[in-house]
């Protein structure tokens, strides 16, 4: 009879747990809404002309699955560009978790074999791979992303690289962290002089480095006191890290953070200290909707469907795709709760002089490098592994990224950023 | 009435070891076992994903495996590199020297091979390359398979932690060696020259025939040779092994010496031949890929048979490659392939316990009370003893 009644004294203890454990994992119920920021007006969107032929069938290789942001961003835009143009499951293999290594290329041959007509690898590392792969298969399309050697490979021509001119959404939402920070200062909370920024990076790459840089002026055509400082973790994917290095800048005295990396780290962090956070490749406002502000990322759908375009009609796809607001590859999400008043309407406005070209992100005039104004900067475009810069990227008294290839490239280190420290490879 | 008489419960559920089971029995049992897991499988799925149905998880399953001739051979060559790498560290686990580091061996192998390559490569002529490559990664593997021997020889030390240990520190240096190479680079050292492979040769043929001949060696070498014999005696009593006159000290480090060779072998295959290039940032993501610790189980389940062993790579293979394809066409993200072979796994190995037991369940009628036990038999009054009048 004890034992019966230890029993389900402890199996409704358990009960009690669970739904304790249910509860407290739920929404918070004081949820204010996000505030809606319409989509870019002038968008010319991508169409594909012509029938699709049933055994059309197009692969995208990923190094990891929908945990990661990053990759999120390549399969969720797959699967609209399926379901829009109608293709069936078999028309569109998804390989996720393939190693910047030997097994990208057999995964490229695989899918080769399999049929695809078109192959979409997404980081960085696949690169050499794909174009093993692409010597191969000459009548296959190899596209990978974030890559840098296609303009330079002559002889594969059915090899292309893409990116986006996301440098631009990085900017306006530095714009939307640079309100922020002055609503800050407005209020009292803190002194111009105390306006610090901070950067969680995962490498010191020109994609990197471009992307924090742009934000960076975003903020400072707003707040031009702000500083910056920035570190970085060496992953891509490392939570713990990224939460830590968020940590960190917010005891170093930064009072507004942004991050380049593919975890829910920084965020996290920043929502547990209060620190107003602007994220990438996606809105944490469900996660963090006290703190978070705006988010910018790549949307690939319209690049799908200019590849699948070219491939139905016969034509070249260009060695180097560069995604823009215009093209719609270059988004920003909605609003959080917590911007500051007027972030909208200023985003808009803002927006429209970054597309009609009136307002330039690198933008001579607004930075320095060792206190000097850049009139001529070589960068390292043609990537032959040598780090040695070879082509003129000042033009027209600004920076001109992504215009020689799609990979970024700018790689110029800026006053008023401070790096805590350097990670390569 | 107060019914003071003690009950002595008789268990649930109790087990006898099973003696003299046939192989035919046995070989039974683990092929139901094989089904049944495979069947388990597809029921996850099914639940897991809507797009997975009975019928196309098996017509992925199969597709992912053998779909296209160029699948067929890609499995044939992962399957070769499973065997190359439990065939290494068979001989260790029959003599009871518990090396669980494979892994580690074979990636010192890598590490030595793509130091020379990435020294080399260019600088001499290719054969040149190839050779000292080769003879490298031999060298640092051999060297990372005795020194935990040495220790074990010398002081007795716990070779499992040593060797398990010493796998980490293998991903630590190869870390290290490409962090030497290319400070700036991607944290991957590819190679153009100086491999196997950018001569031309097939990589599957290579990794296959190479197999082959040391599956067929480690065979004869385990039943015909003395070496094998005195590795058997040695894994069974050592204390017999001392009496017959075996050195075991001896015994043991010769058999890391050729378990660190054949692991040479492998490391040098994975970056010479199948992927020209060298990666080393944990023990899943490099060039050996964990598969040494999947070589250990493999070795295992064969009962270290090299021929029983070509079986368990290939299922590992098999099903690995086909619930990748099933996770991939249901979009079920990274993780889904390793949990179906975790299924495999769960099965074959409780199957071992099924063969070497008898599970006996208590019958059903109330166990007997003590006292109404037949009391035991009255000795048998002794016959009297004749007289001797």
């Amino acid at each position: 009879m004890k034992k019966m009644l230890i029993r389900i004294i402890s199996v409704a203890l358990a009960a009690v747990m669970l739904v304790a454990c249910l509860a407290s994992c739920g929404n918070s119920t004081d949820a204010k809404d996000e505030i809606v920021l319409p989509a870019f007006e002038g968008i010319e969107k991508q169409t594909v002309s012509g029938e699709i032929p049933e055994t059309f069938k197009i692969g995208l290789i990923c190094l990891h699955d929908k945990n990661s942001t990053y990759d999120k961003n390549f399969i969720t835009a797959m699967e609209e560009v399926q379901a829009e143009l109608g293709l069936k499951d078999s028309q569109v293999l998804i390989s996720t978790g393939i190693p910047e290594g030997a097994e990208c290329k057999d995964k490229a041959i695989e899918m080769a074999e399999a049929g695809c007509q078109v192959i979409i690898a997404d980081s960085f590392g696949h690169e050499s791979y794909m174009m093993e792969a692409a010597a191969q298969y000459p009548n296959v399309l190899f596209a990978h992303c974030t890559g840098t050697k296609a303009h330079t490979a002559t002889d594969l021509n059915n090899y292309v690289n893409a990116f986006a001119s996301i440098y631009e959404g990085r900017y306006l939402a530095g714009v939307v962290a640079g309100l922020k920070l002055k609503e800050m200062i407005d209020a009292g909370k803190i002194t111009a002089d105390k306006a610090k920024v901070g950067y969680v990076g995962a490498f010191t790459y020109a994609e990197v480095i471009s992307g924090y840089t742009s934000w960076f002026l975003g903020v400072r055509s707003i707040v031009p006191e702000a500083t910056m400082e920035v570190t970085f973790t060496g992953s891509w994917y490392d939570e713990t890290a990224e939460n830590n290095a968020a940590k960190k800048l917010i005891s170093n005295g930064c009072v507004l953070i942004s991050q380049h990396a593919d975890s829910m780290g920084a965020p996290n962090a920043c929502e547990e200290a209060g620190v107003p956070n602007v994220s990438y490749n996606g809105s944490t406002f469900s996660a963090c909707p006290n703190t978070f502000l705006i988010s910018s990322r790549i949307n690939w759908a319209p690049y799908y469907k200019y590849l699948i375009n070219c491939k139905v009609n016969g034509q070249t796809a260009v060695k180097d795709y560069i995604g823009t607001l215009k093209t719609g590859s270059v988004e920003l999400t909605n609003l959080g709760a917590a911007v500051a008043e007027g972030t909208k309407d200023r985003i808009i406005e803002t927006r429209n002089k970054l597309a009609n070209g009136t307002l330039k992100v690198f933008d001579t005039s607004k930075f320095t490098v060792n206190g000097e104004t850049l009139t001529k900067h070589l960068a390292d475009v043609d990537d032959f592994g040598d780090y040695v810069g070879e082509t003129n990227v000042i033009e027209g008294g600004a920076f001109v990224e992504s215009k020689y290839r799609s990979a970024p490239y700018f790689d110029l280190k800026i006053d008023g950023i401070t790096l805590l420290d350097e990670k390569y490879g | 009435m107060v019914n003071n008489t003690k009950h002595v419960k008789e268990p649930l559920v109790h087990l006898t070891r099973r003696l003299n089971v046939s192989p035919l029995f046995a070989w039974l049992i683990r092929i139901g076992a094989f089904i049944l897991s495979i069947l388990v499988c597809c029921i996850v799925s099914c639940i897991l994903s809507p797009k997975v149905n009975f019928g196309s998880f098996f017509k992925y399953l199969f597709e992912g495996a053998f779909g296209s001739s160029k699948l067929v051979t890609t499995l044939l060559r992962d399957l070769a590199i499973y065997l190359i790498l439990a065939l290494a560290v068979t001989p260790c686990f029959q003599m009871r020297y518990w090396n669980i580091g494979g892994e580690g061996q074979a990636m010192m192998g890598a590490f030595g091979c793509s130091l020379v390559i990435a020294n080399t490569a260019g600088k001499m002529p290719v054969w040149a390359t190839i050779a000292l490559s080769f003879a490298a990664a031999l060298v640092m593997s051999v060297l990372w398979a005795v020194i935990p021997a040495l220790f074990k020889a010398k002081w007795n030390t716990n070779e499992t932690l040593l060797t398990l240990m010493f796998n980490y520190i293998a991903v630590c240096l190869g870390a290290f060696l490409i962090k030497k190479v290319e400070p700036k680079g991607t944290g991957i050292l590819a190679f153009k020259e100086g491999t196997l492979s950018s001569l031309g040769v097939s990589d599957f043929w290579i990794i296959f025939l190479v197999a082959a001949v040391m599956t067929v060696f480690m065979y004869v070498y385990q039943k015909y040779s003395k070496h094998g014999y005195e590795i058997s005696v040695v894994g069974e009593s050592p204390n017999t092994a001392r009496y017959v006159g075996i050195n075991t000290k001896k015994v043991v480090i010769r058999t890391l010496l050729l378990c660190g060779l054949i692991s040479g072998v492998a490391g040098y295959l994975l970056v010479s031949v199948k992927d020209s290039s060298f990666l080393s940032d944990s023990t899943t993501q490099s060039t050996v890929a964990g598969r040494g610790f999947t070589a250990v189980l493999i070795s295992w389940l064969a009962h270290f048979h090299p021929l029983a062993m070509a079986l368990t790579s290939f299922l590992v293979v098999f099903i690995n490659r086909g619930a990748t394809q099933v996770g991939n066409m249901a979009r079920l993200g990274n993780s889904y392939a390793g949990m179906m072979v975790g299924i495999f796994f769960f099965f074959i190995i409780a199957t071992e316990f099924f063969i070497n037991f008898q599970i006996h369940f208590r019958a059903k009628a109330p166990a007997v009370p003590k006292e109404d036990r037949p009391a035991p038999a009255p000795e048998e009054p002794k016959p009297a003893e004749p007289g001797r009048e």
